[in-house]
């Protein structure tokens, strides 16, 4: 979402709260905050019209963190809130906190919803494929057969690629980042906020207690280079150590080509953030890396951006409108309504 | 051809037929044409829960009772004086409610085997016929055939298309025994058919001859005549229940500077208050539908939570799937208002019809101890005052506030003698714009002498905060899990609403004396009724009394006071017993119950009987 005012040179200390951070040490909520805290600063807007809303979760006490308005709502319904504030109030920064369980579990409805409105605000979603604050059942996004406290036996349940649901809800603005990367999770939230509309971040995010390492292999140094696809737009898809690998399409299929031999970058993929289609296809390259099913790297950046016309400012348009045609209402009039009679005394 | 007329005072009359056979329609328009000429009025509509429920069968009736009289009505009537049955089934659903001698006005053609069958007559059978209806006065007229027989010019019009400006013959006969003028249904078709002159004038044609019938054939030698009502002086219109709602909220908003947003989702009986609000755009009304109830609280909460009067409407199912953000809304403090049209439970229930049977829900039906107050409208143009009183008290009092309504309020309607804007009393709004010279950090918990809190909205510089629906120390609002603060922080909450009672009027007898021996006490639909039955007995010399409830939580400070003064109190309810259950614990005292749960208003009569056995 976009709101540019003037606002006095802030710090990230200037978005601290005096309250304790209670998150598990190590947990990859403390690198998320920082970066938010970072941010904030620089997007131009001041700090009494930002509201942050969450739900429930570990991700959830956010709000208490940031120095600027907030509400820790109620689980799976910060969007819903959220929509109705931004509705109301469409001038202010409104950012929501969830995690994969708020969001895409218990909120699912409501997320669809917002997305598909467009309401603009910014939607950060913290994918820790695990249920932390309930202490340790799998969720949603938790890959197949997954060992949890109430999966003891592995998870039968299929889990949701979010980025794709947020596709198929018609979000404008699709990105993935994530906690061990700070920068690149800098862009991307400033990105979003640059956004006009509805923008859904999903941030992988590492819950060192009950899901430690989910996403080690694309955060490790021996790993990285081959699992992650950055994208950057107007880019060459290329991965890899020595970026030496990069991805091709044949036909609706993305392949994976080796550079050199022939190949070159131009034969690539061309990352454009405004193709609707080819979004798709990025978003649909979801492998189970940890389980070495598949060979797709997963990308990370923003996938799609377009520019669709928001709730909040349709809905203040067509008050405007009506005003200004039928004039401003009158409530003697209302009260009186079309027919009337007199009793005399 | 000479007809006599007759003036009565007081006519039950009931429009019944098919779902499809506009049946609601044409009681609006008598009730509207009824309205207009000053006569006192009830209306009690009553339809199937199916949008088209299996043509000419039982569950398919759709009825509209309307009382009107020149003496003051409070109900639609108990038994009916006149039945418009247009088909078999709408004969046998109803002929239970007409009086002894009453008019049946039977439409032949609805009346024909296959009606028959469909309204489970045995095999041969017609009521019509069989000198089963002797007693009553049954006027044959074959609408169908008649309605055709006007229209056999229209030929761009099909049968199915002529057959649909039935019930305007109906009507037109009505307005003819009753003496009236065609005028105001004239022009709601032109509003309605304005641009489709074929339609317009086709029903105007049938509505005409069904007016001319009655003054051509020599069956009817009566015409009827209600004189004007001896109602305060003053300048009415009709009212509905829901509508006066909506006119409620939106008096509120202009009077609060307030902007209102409404978020809900579509269940009956509630909806048309959102259909209403819909309407007012130029009010600056913000109508937001959303995917589903529980968006609708939550969305409405946000809007508070951001200055506006957050509202959101429902019915019993909603009403439980919004509880978890209720109770979000008594943690935040914020002002909202939640209206629930009852209707009957549980469950999906019976969703067209009335009951009282929420108020425990309202409550009681939150985890952990989550009082809110609750206020109940008693008549359709109650609606008005109780919808603007439950805005001042959200607003004042930082508080959600629970406003019931019922299927039976919110469908009937009633002559209303509207106040003009200016008489309404303002509703100040207090928002916390900067810090006061001793503060030197914002305290979102720090109470008034009301025990309310400040309402800070974001985009107000210096009073950045959070909020949230964990338990919060009291004046920070930091979240805070020790014993003491939450012990303090429950009764803080308890007691912020009880003092509420000292901001809302003392409790009024209705009738009666003030010392006696029963006292009637209700809250919501029944109020007609009971007014009714207790007038009744009053006039035969018997000593009891009304009190009806508004605010039901918490209670006037002088309730307790006024029930003492009675020997036996009897709580009339549509329900189990559940006021009556709250009475008795709060005041001790042993309060009768009258329960009927049928999804059908209290009688008038049933209350005098059962009055006469305690008196
Ligand atoms: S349980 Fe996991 S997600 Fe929650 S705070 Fe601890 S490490 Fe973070």
């Amino acid at each position: 979402m976009s709101t540019q005012t003037n606002a006095a040179a802030l710090t990230a200390k200037d978005f601290a709260t005096d309250q304790e951070v209670r998150w598990c040490p190590g947990c990859g909520d403390y690198s998320i905050l920082a970066q938010v805290q970072k941010v904030m600063p620089g997007i131009g807007v001041p700090k009494e019209n930002i509201v942050i809303i969450s739900g429930i979760g570990c991700s959830s006490r956010f709000p208490y963190y940031m120095n600027t308005y907030g509400m820790h709502s109620i689980h799976g319904r910060a969007t819903a809130i959220a929509s109705g504030l931004k509705a109301a109030r469409p001038e202010l920064s409104v950012w929501i906190v969830s995690g994969d369980g708020d969001s895409m579990s218990i909120g699912g409805n409501h997320t669809i919803h917002l997305l598909r409105r467009n309401f603009d605000v910014n939607m950060l979603v913290f994918n820790n494929q695990i249920y932390g604050l309930t202490k340790g059942q799998y969720s949603p996004t938790s890959e197949e057969h997954k060992i949890t406290k109430s999966t003891p036996f592995g998870s039968i349940d299929h889990p949701f690629n979010p980025l794709a649901l947020a596709m198929g809800a018609d979000a404008s603005f699709i990105a993935r980042s994530m906690d061990r990367d700070p920068k690149h999770l800098q862009t991307v939230l400033t990105r979003a906020h640059q956004h006009k509309g509805s923008s859904f971040v999903e941030i992988y995010q590492n819950c060192n207690i009950f899901n430690d390492g989910a996403f080690e292999i694309f955060t490790e140094k021996g790993t990285k280079q081959d699992t992650g696809l950055y994208l950057e737009q107007g880019q060459p898809l290329v991965f890899g150590a020595n970026k030496n690998k990069g991805i091709k399409l044949d036909g609706l299929n993305p392949v994976v080509v080796e550079l050199g031999n022939g190949i070159s970058a131009d034969d690539l993929w061309i990352h454009d953030e405004k193709d609707f289609y080819k979004a798709q296809i990025l978003i649909r390259m979801f492998d189970n890396l940890n389980k070495n099913e598949g060979f797709y790297p997963r990308p990370f950046g923003v996938f799609y951006q377009t520019e669709r016309a928001c709730y909040e400012d349709v809905m203040a348009m067509q008050i405007e409108e009506i005003i200004a045609t039928k004039g401003k209402g009158n409530l003697d009039k209302l009260l009186r309504g079309k027919e009337v009679w007199e009793i005399v005394a | 051809m000479s007809t006599k007329e007759q003036v009565l005072q007081d006519v039950v009359i009931k429009f019944a037929g098919d779902s499809g056979d506009g049946m609601q329609l044409t009681g609006q328009q008598f009730t509207n044409n009824t309205a207009l000429l000053g006569i006192d009025l009830a209306t009690f509509p009553d339809f199937p829960a199916e949008i088209r429920a299996p043509i000419g069968t039982l569950p398919g009736v759709s009825g509209f009772q309307l009382r009107f009289s020149s003496d003051r009505v409070f109900t639609p009537g108990d038994m009916c004086d006149v039945l418009v049955a247009m088909n078999a089934a709408a004969l046998k659903v109803n002929l239970k409610n007409l009086k002894r001698s009453g008019k049946i006005i039977a439409n032949i053609d609805g009346f024909d085997t296959k009606n028959l069958r469909l309204a489970n007559y045995t095999d041969g059978v017609n009521p019509l016929e069989d000198g089963s209806l002797e007693g009553f006065e049954v006027i044959k007229i074959d609408v169908t055939k008649l309605t055709r027989e006007a229209l056999k010019d229209f030929t761009e019009l099909g049968v199915k298309e002529r057959d649909r400006a039935k019930n305007m013959f109906v009507l037109g006969f009505i307005y003819w025994m009753y003496n009236r003028t065609l005028d105001t249904t004239i022009n709601f078709l032109k509003e309605k058919f304005g641009k489709k002159e074929v339609i317009l004038q086709s029903n105007i044609k049938v509505l005409q001859a069904g007016y001319n019938y009655g003054d051509t054939t020599e069956t009817f030698t009566t015409r009827y005549k209600v004189e004007k009502a001896k109602l305060p002086a003053g300048v009415y219109r009709s009212i509905m229940g829901n509508q006066a709602l909506a006119y409620g909220l939106i008096a509120a908003s202009e009077k609060s500077g307030l902007p209102i947003f409404l978020g809900t989702y579509p269940i009956t009986p509630a909806s048309d208050i959102l259909h209403e609000l819909s309407k007012y755009k130029s009010f600056g009304i913000r109508t937001y539908q959303a995917e589903d109830e529980i968006a609708g609280i939550a969305s409405a909460i946000g809007a508070s939570y951001g200055g506006s009067l957050g509202v959101t409407t429902t019915s019993g199912p909603g009403m439980a799937l919004k509880s978890e953000a209720m109770g979000l809304a008594v943690m935040l403090e914020i002002p909202l208002v939640i209206i629930n049209i009852q209707r009957g439970g549980p469950s999906t229930g019976l969703p067209t019809k009335t009951e009282q049977s929420d108020l425990m829900q309202a409550y009681y039906g939150r985890n952990g101890e989550c009082p809110m107050p609750i206020i109940a409208s008693a008549t359709p143009s109650d609606c008005f005052e109780v919808a603007y009183e439950a805005v001042r008290i959200a607003v004042q009092h930082m508080t959600p506030v629970i406003l019931l309504s019922d299927g039976y309020i919110a469908n009937g309607a009633e002559p209303w003698k509207f106040p003009k804007a200016d008489d309404l009393q303002k509703i100040e709004v207090k928002f916390k714009t900067s810090l006061n010279d001793n503060e030197e950090k914002f305290m979102p918990y720090l109470r008034d002498e009301k025990l309310v809190r400040p309402w800070a909205v974001p985009g107000t510089p210096g009073l950045e905060h959070r909020i949230g629906g964990l338990e919060k120390q009291n004046n920070t609002g930091n979240v805070n899990y020790e014993p003491e603060n939450h012990q303090l922080m429950v009764n803080i909450r308890q007691e912020k609403v009880d003092k509420i009672a000292e901001y809302i009027p003392e409790q009024k007898l209705d009738s009666g004396p003030e010392k006696g021996k029963v006292l009637v006490i209700g809250w919501g639909s029944t109020y007609g009724s009971i007014k009714s039955a207790v007038a009744e007995l009053q006039e035969q010399g018997y000593s009891v009394s009304h009190a009806h409830l508004r605010y039901v939580r918490p209670f006037p400070k002088n309730l307790g006071s006024i029930i003492k003064n009675f020997e036996t109190v009897l709580v009339p309810e549509i329900n189990n017993g559940q006021l009556v259950k709250i009475l008795r614990d709060v005041y001790m005292v042993d309060a009768k119950a009258y329960n009927k749960i049928m999804g059908v208003p209290i009688t008038k009569t049933e209350l005098v009987d059962v009055l006469k056995k305690m008196l």
